[in-house]
């Protein structure tokens, strides 16, 4: 912006920019484009005058429009287009503040009278989502939530967010670790006075002293029997705390995930969800509690007995510290290389739950298109790949463990060869030799093993990451600041101009529409208009791009999203049911609900019957997709499931598009009970289940094209007739073949006028 | 056979064989990804099929020429040289980018917007902003760039 030419009028205001970033050959190219109260400017970035200026007052016209990541400008005069801009869609928002003050401010140029406002937006609101704007804050966190900032490195500290609540424990854990630890270097201190002071005055001829002796030993029992039992409470208590954690992290995980819009479950591949709540915090607590524990026990193991050392000789102890620096130095040199590697180990691991996650649901397809052998070799490459990733990183990693153990013999030899030397010059004595040579031997032990924990750490840090993606993931559906209470809805639904795009494809554009209360809304039109991206949206598992809808006049956004969704009864053509008896399954949305309660609304959907039918009546169990049952009878229970929560927003999304017309009709009688006084939104492919709609919102690509009665759209011969016209004449042809059944099933689906007519009036 | 033209307002306008007109047709490609040069759709703005096009090189040069003009500027697919810096190995993460049209900055937000295509070492990247980046292989880039896209693979 500080670049701008500063060439304008005299009395001329920018009052829209835009910074292009894209030109004409599509090449990342920056240029600026202005909109004033007179004119539109463009220029080239680093250039000190105007490229192309067009002034606003002879009638041109400005479109936008974008595909695959790219919007387009288009500058029109009545008669031909006069320049083209191109820019991503990061910019998109600017785009349509430059469109929206380019048309304000031409409107002004023709009609004087009427001054053009610079904003006339809420100030509550985005000025561009209208969404509404969290407090005291004029950044809409809709608009940029997409760029938020990524997590840090230092993944496993923030574990102490669920560390913190068992702090005093930990506290605890860590003096008995001190204490254990402390207890152990005891013992090498003794063989200083049993060489010095009774196995070498016996060889030169002296006298043991029985008693001495006996203390001595007695020393180093006690001192054994003190860290075994610091030690098994210390590891006790630890792995106590370790594995509460792990639980507190696995429930906040699957809290935070069910939080997470649907778009998010869209995206993401069900085994690897599930392996990175289930295994990954097992992997971490088995870290917090072993490795971790163990590596603390060890850093301070190392730090006493240097002191130790250092006490008792600094010169020898200086040597025997020597290799240490070198240890450490390997230590970090491979720990990059492993990290990575383990991270793709994850991922490639992954991969392989991903096929049986894919094939076992999916194993009525795989079997009837006999492609058992194809997902067999998809298993078999997958783990092909595991196979490969695993072998490289062996490779280095086995070459770790020996190298270590190499480094620690050297150091050893050189602590013979030092000490001996010294021993010889009378420096220090046999014993002194001795105890270092014990010291260094558990010392260099927990060296190795605690080259391990870089392996380790890598590990539950990879695992950690990937759990804290899930954690650090907000949900596209943020809840309120200060959520409006919802009370008892009157159903009245309105859509102000809304957008909706998925990625970089725009689904929905610009619709609006009012919905009274109790009023039953069809939505017709070809799959891929939109249709189930209005319900999903109206049901808010995504939010609008663009625009807001309204219940009862409050902004859907304004409302907490279980408040809300409480009022909203949804019918879906594939009814999922949980595993649980169906008198549960009824009750899903409403746990508490008596049992007069869940056989009322069963009758209500006609569910009654069939259910007694079963072996257990309302105790059968069903199964995970409710096997069993057949989908009708599925479907019934999902309507008995809405019913039960009585809500004041229906929503039936091709309820009836996956079963036969006896089903449908059985289907049909529980809806309209369903329907009964309540706001409804239904999507049918089959025009028939529409006939009690009180009006018919035809769509499509994603835009409202004909709305009105079942009479006025046929009358009007738009969108809906030729609909109309395409399944009657299907019909027809099916009524000549009969071999297409299904086809033939819809002859007794069309809708006759007359009886549209009766459920209109 | 269908004739086509550009009109002032930059739209294409197409007339069939049965002499009807379309304005502000769109090409199609139908496989973009793994063979962008078998098959062309030509879409009236309704959003229903005109013409199949099998090849492109089989049409006269002036509709040839149309499509392709018509195409470049839809079709934005930068294709990835090199990858100068990323921000962080976890995502989301911005990427520092060399590409064909240019340097510039993405924006990955999962992992899983990388899709790996059959071929060795063909990637697209779907930036938070939609835009589609390609890699032709993976492996031919230079050792810096791979080093850091292999931490997301």
């Amino acid at each position: 912006m500080a670049d701008l030419p500063p060439r304008l009028l005299p009395e001329e205001n920018v009052t829209g920019l835009l910074e292009v970033d894209l030109d004409a050959a599509l090449h990342f190219s920056r240029s600026t484009l202005v909109v004033t109260n007179r004119r539109l400017l463009w220029a080239r970035a680093g250039d000190t005058d105007w490229a192309a200026v067009w002034s606003l007052d002879n009638g041109l016209s400005l479109r936008h429009h974008d595909h695959a990541g790219v919007g387009t400008l288009e500058l029109h005069d009545p008669h031909s287009q006069r320049a083209v801009w191109r820019f991503t869609l990061g910019q998109n928002v600017q785009a349509l503040r430059l469109v929206r003050q380019f048309e304000r401010q031409c409107e002004a140029l023709r009609s004087p009278a009427v001054h053009a406002h610079d904003d006339d937006h809420d100030p509550t609101t985005c000025p561009t989502c209208h969404a509404p704007l969290p407090p005291d804050s004029d950044e809409c966190a809709v608009c940029t939530r997409e760029l938020s900032t990524p997590p840090s490195t230092w993944v496993l500290l923030r574990l102490w967010r669920f560390a913190k609540p068992y702090q005093w424990k930990l506290l605890m854990g860590f003096v008995l670790t001190l204490a254990s630890t402390a207890a152990t270097l005891v013992p090498p201190y003794l063989t200083i006075p049993l060489m010095d002071k009774v196995l070498i005055p016996f060889q030169n001829g002296h006298q043991i002293d029985p008693a001495y002796v006996v203390q001595l030993l007695l020393g180093l029992l006690g001192a054994g029997l003190l860290a075994w039992g610091l030690g098994w409470a210390r590891t006790w208590l630890l792995a106590i705390v370790s594995e509460r954690i792990a639980a507190d992290l696995r429930t906040t995980a699957f809290d935070h995930l069910l939080g997470l819009s649907l778009d998010y479950f869209g995206a993401k591949r069900t085994g690897d969800l599930i392996a990175r709540i289930g295994s990954e915090t097992d992997r971490l607590s088995v870290f917090l509690s072993l490795h971790a524990l163990d590596f603390a026990t060890d850093v301070l193991m190392l730090g006493m007995t240097s002191v130790i050392l250092f006490s008792v000789n600094p010169w020898l102890a200086l040597v025997t510290l020597l290799p240490l620096p070198f240890i450490a130095w390997m230590i970090h040199t491979v720990r990059d290389r492993l990290r990575t590697g383990f991270e793709k180990i994850d991922r490639v691991w992954g991969d392989v739950t991903n096929v049986l996650a894919d094939t076992i649901p999916g194993v009525r397809v795989v079997k009837a298109f006999a492609q058992e052998a194809r997902e067999s070799k998809r298993f078999h490459e997958a783990n092909a790949a595991n196979l490969a990733v695993n072998d490289k990183l062996n490779k280095t990693w086995s070459l770790f463990t020996p190298t270590v153990t190499l480094l620690t013999d050297i150091g050893l030899l050189v602590v013979w060869g030092f000490g001996i030397w010294q021993v010889s010059k009378g420096d220090i004595t046999v014993g002194v030799l001795t105890a270092f040579l014990a010291y260094i031997g558990r010392f260099y032990g927990r060296l190795d093993s605690m080259s391990r924990i870089v392996s380790v750490t890598q590990k539950a840090a990879a695992g950690a990451k990937r759990i804290f993606d899930v954690l650090d993931h907000v949900s596209n559906v943020p809840e309120p600041d200060q959520p409006v209470p919802t009370g008892q809805l009157q159903g009245a639904v309105r859509l102000d101009n809304i957008g909706f795009r998925y990625g970089s494809r725009s689904v929905i554009r610009g619709m609006s529409l009012d919905i009274r209360p109790g009023e039953m809304i069809g939505l017709v039109g070809h799959s891929g208009s939109g249709k189930s991206t209005l319900v999903n949206l109206i049901c808010r598992f995504y939010d609008v791009t663009d625009g807001s809808i309204r219940v009862d006049g409050t902004d859907i956004r304004r409302f907490k999203v279980a408040d809300y969704r409480r009022h909203i009864g949804l019918v879906l053509q594939e009814p999922f049911l949980f595993f649980g008896t169906i008198a549960e399954n009824i009750a899903y949305g409403l746990p508490g609900a008596t049992r007069t309660q869940i056989i009322a609304a069963a009758r209500a959907a006609h569910a009654h019957d069939f259910i007694l039918r079963l072996p257990q009546g309302y105790d059968s169990l069903v199964g995970e997709r409710g096997q069993g049952l057949s989908g009708g009878e599925r479907q019934r229970i999902s309507i008995a499931r809405a019913l039960l929560i009585d809500p004041r927003l229906l929503i039936l999304d091709e309820a009836t598009a996956s079963v036969d017309t006896e089903t449908e009709r059985e289907i049909q009688k529980a809806l309209d009970n369903l329907v009964q006084g309540r706001t409804t939104i239904a999507i049918a492919h089959r025009l028939s289940t529409l006939r009690k709609a009180d009006r018919l919102v035809v769509m499509d690509r994603g835009a409202v094209v004909e709305v009105g009665t079942h009479d006025e759209l046929m009358a009007a011969e738009g969108h809906y007739f030729r609909l109309y016209e395409a399944q009657a004449r299907r019909t027809d042809a099916a009524d000549e073949d009969d071999s297409e059944h299904d086809q033939n099933l819809l002859a007794h689906q069309i809708p006759q006028p007359s009886a549209h007519g009766q459920a209109a009036s | 056979m269908f004739q086509l033209e550009r009109h002032p307002s930059g739209r294409l306008v197409y007339t069939g064989e049965d002499g009807a007109t379309h304005h502000g047709i769109t090409p199609v490609r139908a496989f973009p990804v793994t063979a962008p040069d078998a098959g062309l759709s030509l879409v009236s703005a309704e959003g229903h099929e005109l013409v199949w096009v099998d090849r492109l090189d089989a049409l006269p040069e002036r509709q040839r020429t149309l499509i392709e003009e018509e195409l470049a500027h839809r079709e934005f697919m930068p294709e990835i040289r090199r990858v100068v810096e990323v921000s962080t190995f976890s995502t989301p993460s911005t990427w520092n980018v060399e590409t064909d049209r240019g340097p510039t900055t993405l924006v990955l937000k999962v992992e899983e917007d990388i899709r790996r295509l059959p071929e060795r070492g063909r990637l697209l990247i779907t930036s938070g902003h939609g835009i589609v980046f390609s890699v032709r292989d993976m492996t031919a880039l230079d050792r810096h760039s791979r080093k850091l896209m292999e931490r997301f693979l």
